[in-house]
């Protein structure tokens, strides 16, 4: 079945159905691109992508199938997906089913046969835009109207729409040494695995948990997780943090850590069409070493808004844009980007235990 | 941190000639080293033994050595530059060993030369199979079970514990030489032996098999720092148990998820930390099980690869030049990236496109060598082909080959064969064997297979080809089908899907039983084109400035065609015999040469070795299959104002007539006049016009015709079919027996008539000579003479230049029929002349008016960039003398040709009009003795200084031997014949002691030369029953490596050699001080 995506612009790109059809089905979100070329996986299934429309840039997807270890939730977050070409014939011996059959069963539109390169360029000139897919025949106008209708992502609170409702934990991989608590802002699996792999108990909490019934849970520490979205929309976590820093060490990733910035009081933007692949270079700047990191964002904190307190820890060697901060007189720090990985290097994993590092030392 | 500033002067150490295993891809990563250290501003000093690399141009370095690359050599130029360090790690394995000898040796220490990129323990380390085992365990990982061996009671023993089939490798050899698996105790106990023999520290590792487990490769580089990036994964369709040099690969892997990448690409981190390599590339490879995933190391390179090569054209990082920087002290984050400006080297590079490199063999050239390939490496060349998909890459990738093959297609049968149920069982039977014991055909009995029906788990069982790769063959067998139909039933959709699969505009002809020119048409009125897309390291994040393009069928292009007067520079496609790097030089030369003249250039090519192919060698790269279809698709979106194909050998040639056709312009002599040299008929005309001689010749158009023909010209007879690269399926035939032979043979192998038949002018003498000329004017850049006599081909001829043996007048009268010659073709270029003297007369024995194999040896012993030249002269269309400076000339080059012999064993190590050599080799001196000697050391056979010399001479040669060999008793050798040449030697007082011949008794000259006991072989067969009689001779020389001379002007040449030896001190000059440069 013909399969489109359309952009505010007005341009378009045709292409063929592999994924859910339903019933003329069409979703909204914004186009960004992820230069990974592995791990469709672990992208499909990361909240972070909610309300976003996602096109590989390596053209052949779905070549090692799908399986059920390597998720990153249990849902399907983005809203829509675009190949240049599926692998219908997937092989490895992990697999258990093909990515069509994984995207149907979880009503995820998809298109492939288009040309991603083409459309990477156009995001990379034109910034990161609102978009459709659209599986079927459409009035072009139509669709047109819908793009044009479609919410902005500045200012947009997706947060709501990805935590957890109820509270649950996470029991340590060994003997539970620590007690952290986890802000779900739309939390990676891979996240919660790397800390309960340090024997980290943790309870996962919804983001919107004030600060006096985390601080009942008498955690030994706060972790902001990664999540959609504007983090400026998350008022009520940039509040609940700001009343934490100083009380508890805090550890935050991607949206976390934006939102922990906001809460010292820096300011964050929106860059032109984000970061998203395996490949970026990130330089910590106390060793001057080189990691090569796991991103996806489309906002970041603003350098210059930063207060005196707060130094920066790391910075992306593309762009010169912030990609870690450490307050300078407290047990809080923050990454942009994604230790945890899934998909991606595994240089930046011992921010995991730098982090429980410093949970020992608060504590003793 | 930056550069270093204690280092002033660097020594890098070349790769040599051109082997298999060891090709033209380190001229790429020299000249790029070369080129980052001397833009960093250090003295650079370069030794290498191949004067057809670019990296041996005199500007590439401060002290440009073509000199023997061995230890002692290299020590001399230690002691006269006194460098301050030593880089070993761009020139493959001969670089890496070189270095290791010189540390061990304490050369190094005493020079006070530092090495850099790598260091002893860490070689030893990579290199050393037991070091390397017991590091992998030190951090965890797994090595296959293995044993090392040094005897046969120890290899037998090691067989016994690991089982069968059991992984023979030698210790420190070449692209895994040697190297074989065996699945029983018979196999074991001869490959075993064989290994330990090519060792050179008689060394053998047995190991368990890991056959037909998934094998990748990943690239890495590493700074100072220990900062460590992953340039690119490999992933090879060919699973284990086929060498990587001899398998399918692709890029980036294929069929691994995200988490079992990583794994690798975290165990690659630990073990380049572990090995310790300071700074610059290595490469490992893995083998995975593909019911378990279970991870095994099987080997590291702790230097620039073969697959550093290729994973640089793969993804555009420039692995050596970034290498060399990295050496001298950079770290990653300092070096900016050439392609986006904005980011640095300090990333790993994402593709969007899928790369697939395709080896190609020369079993053709060696019909009596086993084609089926193992763990030993025995493909001459490769292409790479870059696609959007994987099945685009791959028809890319096949009709890149220049085989025959337009894309995926059949071997034994055709897909429009009807074919009954009968015969498909028979097929079926037929393919089973060929999937299961790869050749190089395999790819194509796949695609029989899947015609006749063979499902997709069977073809897996049998090739253990994982199903991910099949099931996309699946896909293109499939899909061929809906385009058997009639051109004009195609629309749109299912020609732009034919055509977005890699479909050649041929196969679509053969298809729809149409032709080539039609379907071009057809397509083009559809406004079906093909889009060029960027090479960028980024997949489109950041813009790129390099104009690297791949075709592909999208809906968006890339290329920006410039206004600029432009040239397009067809390339010599996959390196193969007959047809290697001399002609890469040429196209590199002339993008230069028109680069300084102003003009905007074009290259286009497929072979990922070449420095060709590097992204800055020209103003635009199109890495493109050579075919008609897609030269002339970049020649219509490029408009140029014309092509230059005479310098990329037999493969721009054989497009040049259709491309004119087609309006392309060809830039200097006409292919009409390419085509008139090549035509006996006209030819004759020609020579006839002028009075000039050429043997008696004539051509048969039936095997009786052959017959009576010879008998009229009279025999002996060079035979050989009209339309041939590098003297293919050439032979001399002294009588009529002989020629019946090579018919039966001719008709076994479908050679196709007419057949030319030569008279062959026995000891004679032959000539090269290089001219350029734009049709009045002539210039002659050398002329060389030939070691061997005619007959053998020249390519595989060692050559004087000057001429050690033909008069002045000879010489003048050379030069003169050349200019005539030139004229009269209306030469605009390159013109390269063979001649045979005897007896003072000159014949010709062919001429052909465009850049030849000898123009780099004739430039490096000149010192004149002719190839630039000759560029000039055909976009002006005139060649200007006043221009031109020519340096006087006061040494004597020789080249030398390198044979693969020691890879076939099977193969007689004779020479003959058939072409076998990989590659040269150059030695310059003021005496040609030396200069011989220096040829021979370079080709790495040791010229004697005492010892025995063996000697076994057929009738005609037997009064030429005495002179050279009272020499060799002069300096002291000792003598051994057999009969036959004992007597003649004795009749001239020479002392000389009886030798069994083979099958005479013993203990035989084999015996003598398995015990170490022979220096010197010298053995020259002539007629049928002697070649076979000697063969064996040979092979067991080769096998030893003991200096083997198989002509008589050779043993004149190998004793003048070893006279200059014994008289005089070794000297070594760079061109620079030879050109006063």
């Amino acid at each position: 079945m013909l399969g489109q995506i359309l952009l505010e612009d007005d341009s378009v790109f045709i292409g063929q159905s592999f994924g859910y059809e339903g019933d003329n089905l069409s979703r909204m979100g914004e186009i960004v691109f992820n230069t990974s070329m592995s791990g469709y996986q672990e992208i499909l299934t990361d909240p972070s992508y909610s309300h976003q429309i996602v096109a590989m840039t390596y053209p052949l997807i779905g070549n090692y199938g799908v399986n059920q270890e390597d998720l990153e939730s249990s849902k399907v977050h983005l809203a829509g997906f675009i190949v240049r070409e599926y692998q219908s014939n997937y092989s490895n011996f992990r697999s258990e089913q093909s990515l069509k059959d994984f995207l149907i069963e979880h009503k995820i539109p998809a298109v492939e046969g288009i040309d991603t390169r083409r459309l990477t360029r156009h995001i990379r000139e034109k910034g990161a835009l609102r978009g459709i897919i659209a599986i079927g025949n459409w009035d072009e106008e139509k669709l047109k109207d819908k793009v044009r209708k479609s919410p902005l992502m500045e200012g947009l609170n997706l947060v709501d729409s990805v935590t957890t409702q109820s509270q649950y934990d996470y029991p340590a991989n060994g003997r539970k040494q620590y007690h952290v608590v986890a802000m779900d802002f739309g939390v990676k699996t891979n996240i919660l695995r790397m800390l309960t792999e340090r024997n980290c108990h943790v309870t996962v909490v919804p983001a919107a948990l004030s600060s006096n019934r985390i601080m009942a849970l008498s955690p030994d520490a706060l972790f902001l997780s990664n999540g959609p979205g504007d983090p400026a929309a998350v008022d009520y976590a940039i509040q609940t943090i700001s009343e934490l820093i100083g009380k508890i060490p805090i550890f935050g990733i991607c949206l976390g850590h934006q939102i922990l910035a906001l809460a010292l009081g820096a300011k964050t933007y929106k860059l032109k069409f984000g970061h998203r692949g395996g490949n970026h270079p990130v330089q910590n700047l106390d060793t001057g070493k080189i990691e090569i990191t796991s991103q996806n964002h489309g906002f970041v904190v603003d350098q210059s808004s930063l207060p005196s307190d707060i130094g920066v820890s790391h910075i992306n060697l593309n762009d010169q844009t912030v990609e870690g901060i450490r307050h300078k007189n407290l047990p809080v720090f923050s990454v942009q980007y994604h230790p945890e990985s899934s998909p991606g290097p595994h240089d930046s994993s011992y921010l995991f235990d730098q982090f429980i590092e410093m949970v020992k030392k608060t504590k003793s | 941190m930056p550069k270093r500033n204690d280092l002033k002067k660097i020594l890098i150490i070349g790769a040599g000639p051109i082997v298999i295993g060891q090709g033209c891809e380190f001229d790429y990563s020299g000249s790029q080293a070369c080129k980052s250290l001397k833009e960093e501003g250090y003295q650079v000093v370069l030794i290498n033994s191949n004067p057809a690399t670019i990296m041996t141009d005199p500007n590439m370095a401060d002290a440009t050595y073509i000199e023997p690359i061995t230890p002692e050599i290299i020590e001399l130029i230690i002691k006269k530059e006194r460098p301050d360090a030593i880089l070993p790690t761009l020139g493959g394995q001969t670089g890496l060993n070189n270095a290791v000898i010189l540390a061990k040796t304490g050369v190094l220490d005493r020079y006070n030369v530092e090495m850099i990129g790598v260091n002893l323990s860490s070689i030893e380390k990579a290199e050393d199979r037991y070091l390397f085992k017991e590091a992998m365990k030190s951090i965890g990982l797994s090595v296959p079970k293995s044993i090392i061996a040094t005897d046969m009671a120890q290899s037998m023993k090691a067989a016994s514990d690991i089982g069968y089939p059991i992984v023979i490798r030698p210790s420190f050899t070449l692209g895994g030489s040697g190297g074989s698996i065996a699945y029983n105790q018979e196999e074991f106990e001869k490959m075993a032996r064989n290994g330990l023999d090519q060792s050179p520290i008689s060394e053998i590792l047995l190991e368990e098999s890991v056959l037909g487990w998934k094998e990748y490769e990943l690239e890495l580089m590493r700074d100072h720092k220990d900062n460590v990036v992953i340039i690119c994964s490999i992933e090879n369709f060919d699973p284990m148990g086929i060498h990587t040099g001899d398998s399918i690969t692709v890029a980036p892997q294929q069929t691994l998820s995200d988490k079992e990448y990583q794994r690798l690409r975290d165990y690659s981190i630990r073990i380049i930390r572990e090995i310790g390599v300071d700074t610059g590339g290595s490469n490992i490879q893995f083998a995975v099980n593909p019911e378990d995933g279970r991870v095994i190391v099987i080997e590291m390179n702790p230097r620039v690869s073969r697959s550093s090569a290729l994973a640089s054209k793969a993804t555009g990082f420039p692995i050596a030049k970034i290498a060399a920087k990295l050496a001298v002290g950079y770290t990653l984050d300092e070096i900016p990236n050439d392609i986006t400006h904005k980011t640095k080297a300090s990333f790993e590079p994402t593709l969007d496109y899928c790369v697939i490199k395709i080896p190609r063999w020369a079993f053709e050239k060696f019909p009596k060598a086993d084609p089926t390939l193992s763990i030993q490496m025995k493909s001459v060349g490769e292409v790479m082909a870059i696609g959007r998909t994987f099945k685009e890459s791959l028809q890319k990738g096949l009709r890149s080959l220049e085989i025959g093959k337009p894309g995926f297609v059949n071997e034994l049968h055709s897909v429009m064969d009807e074919i009954d149920d009968s015969k498909r069982e028979r097929l079926k039977e037929e393919l089973i064997p060929k999937l299961r014991f790869a050749d190089p055909k395999r790819i194509f009995y796949i695609k029989d297979a899947l015609d006749v029906g063979l499902d997709i788990d069977s073809i897996h069982k049998y090739t253990q080809i994982d199903r991910w790769f099949l099931y996309q063959l699946k896909d293109l067998t499939d899909f061929e089908k809906e385009l058997l139909s009639p051109l004009s039933e195609m629309d749109y959709d299912l020609l732009f899907k034919a055509k977005r699969m890699g479909f050649s505009d041929q196969q679509i002809a053969i298809l729809s039983k149409s032709d080539e020119q039609t379907v071009r048409e057809y397509r083009k009125s559809l406004n079906i084109l093909p889009t060029y897309k960027l090479v960028d390291t980024c997949a489109a994040e950041f813009k790129s400035y390099t104009p690297y393009h791949y075709s592909t069928y999208e809906e968006e292009d890339e290329t920006f065609p410039s206004t600029k007067q432009k040239v397009m520079i067809i390339g010599s496609g996959p390196n193969r015999i007959g047809q290697g790097i001399e002609f890469d030089y040429l196209c590199v030369q002339a993008s230069y040469a028109l680069r300084e003249e102003g003009y905007e250039t074009i290259m286009v090519n497929s072979n990922p070795e070449t420095v060709s192919t590097d992204y800055d060698t020209s103003d635009k790269l199109y890495f493109e299959p050579l075919t008609v279809e897609d030269v002339l698709n970049i020649y219509e979106k490029e408009k140029p104002m014309g092509a230059i194909i005479q310098l990329g050998g037999q493969t721009p040639l054989k497009l040049a007539r259709q491309l004119e056709e087609c309006g392309v312009q060809i830039l200097g002599t006409s292919p009409h006049s390419i085509d008139l040299a090549e035509d006996r008929k006209n030819f004759k005309e020609l020579l006839n016009r002028f009075g000039f001689l050429q043997p008696k010749n004539d051509i048969a158009y039936n095997m009786d015709e052959v017959i009576e023909k010879a008998e009229m010209i009279g025999y002996p007879v060079v035979v050989r079919p009209s339309y041939v690269l590098g003297g293919r399926a050439m032979e001399i035939v002294y009588t009529p027996e002989q020629l019946s032979v090579y018919l039966e043979k001719a008709a076994k192998s479908q050679i196709d008539f007419p057949i030319l038949i030569d008279q062959f002018l026995q000891e004679a003498c032959e000539m090269d000579v290089d001219a350029v000329s734009d049709g009045k004017e002539t210039l002659i850049c050398g002329v060389m003479e030939h070691i061997e006599e005619a007959g053998i081909h020249s390519g595989d001829s060692a050559c004087v230049l000057p001429p050690i043996t033909i008069s002045p007048k000879v010489c003048k009268e050379l030069e003169c029929q050349t200019a005539r010659m030139a004229e009269a073709l209306k030469v605009q270029g390159l013109l390269n002349i063979q001649f045979a003297i005897k007896d003072d007369k000159i014949f010709f024995i062919e001429a052909n008016p465009r850049g030849s194999r000898t123009i780099p040896f004739v430039s490096k012993a000149t010192g004149v960039e002719w190839a630039k030249i000759a560029t000039k002269v055909m976009v002006t269309k005139r060649l200007d003398r006043s221009t031109i400076t020519i340096p006087v000339v006061n040494h004597v080059s020789v080249k030398e040709a390198v044979l693969p012999f020691g890879k076939f064993p099977q193969e007689d190590a004779l020479l003959g009009p058939e072409m076998k050599s990989t590659g040269e080799v150059m030695g310059v001196d003021s005496h040609f003795g030396t200069a011989f000697a220096k040829s021979q050391m370079a080709a790495n056979l040791i010229l004697p200084s005492h010892g025995t010399v063996f000697i076994s001479v057929n009738k005609n040669s037997k009064s030429k031997i005495i002179k050279p060999m009272k020499t060799l008793v002069q300096l002291g050798f000792k003598i051994l014949a057999t009969e036959g040449t004992r007597l003649t030697l004795l009749e001239h007082d020479i002392q000389t002691d009886f030798i069994h011949k083979l099958d005479e008794g013993r203990p035989n000259l084999v015996d003598y030369v398995i015990n170490g006991d022979i220096a010197l072989i010298i053995n020259t067969p002539s007629t049928q029953r002697s070649i076979d009689d000697g063969k064996y001779i040979r092979q067991t020389a080769i096998r030893h490596n003991v200096p083997l001379f198989t002509t008589v002007q050779g043993l004149i040449a190998a004793v003048s050699g070893i006279e200059s030896l014994a008289n005089n001190d070794l000297q070594v000059s760079s061109l620079q001080e030879l050109f006063n440069l």
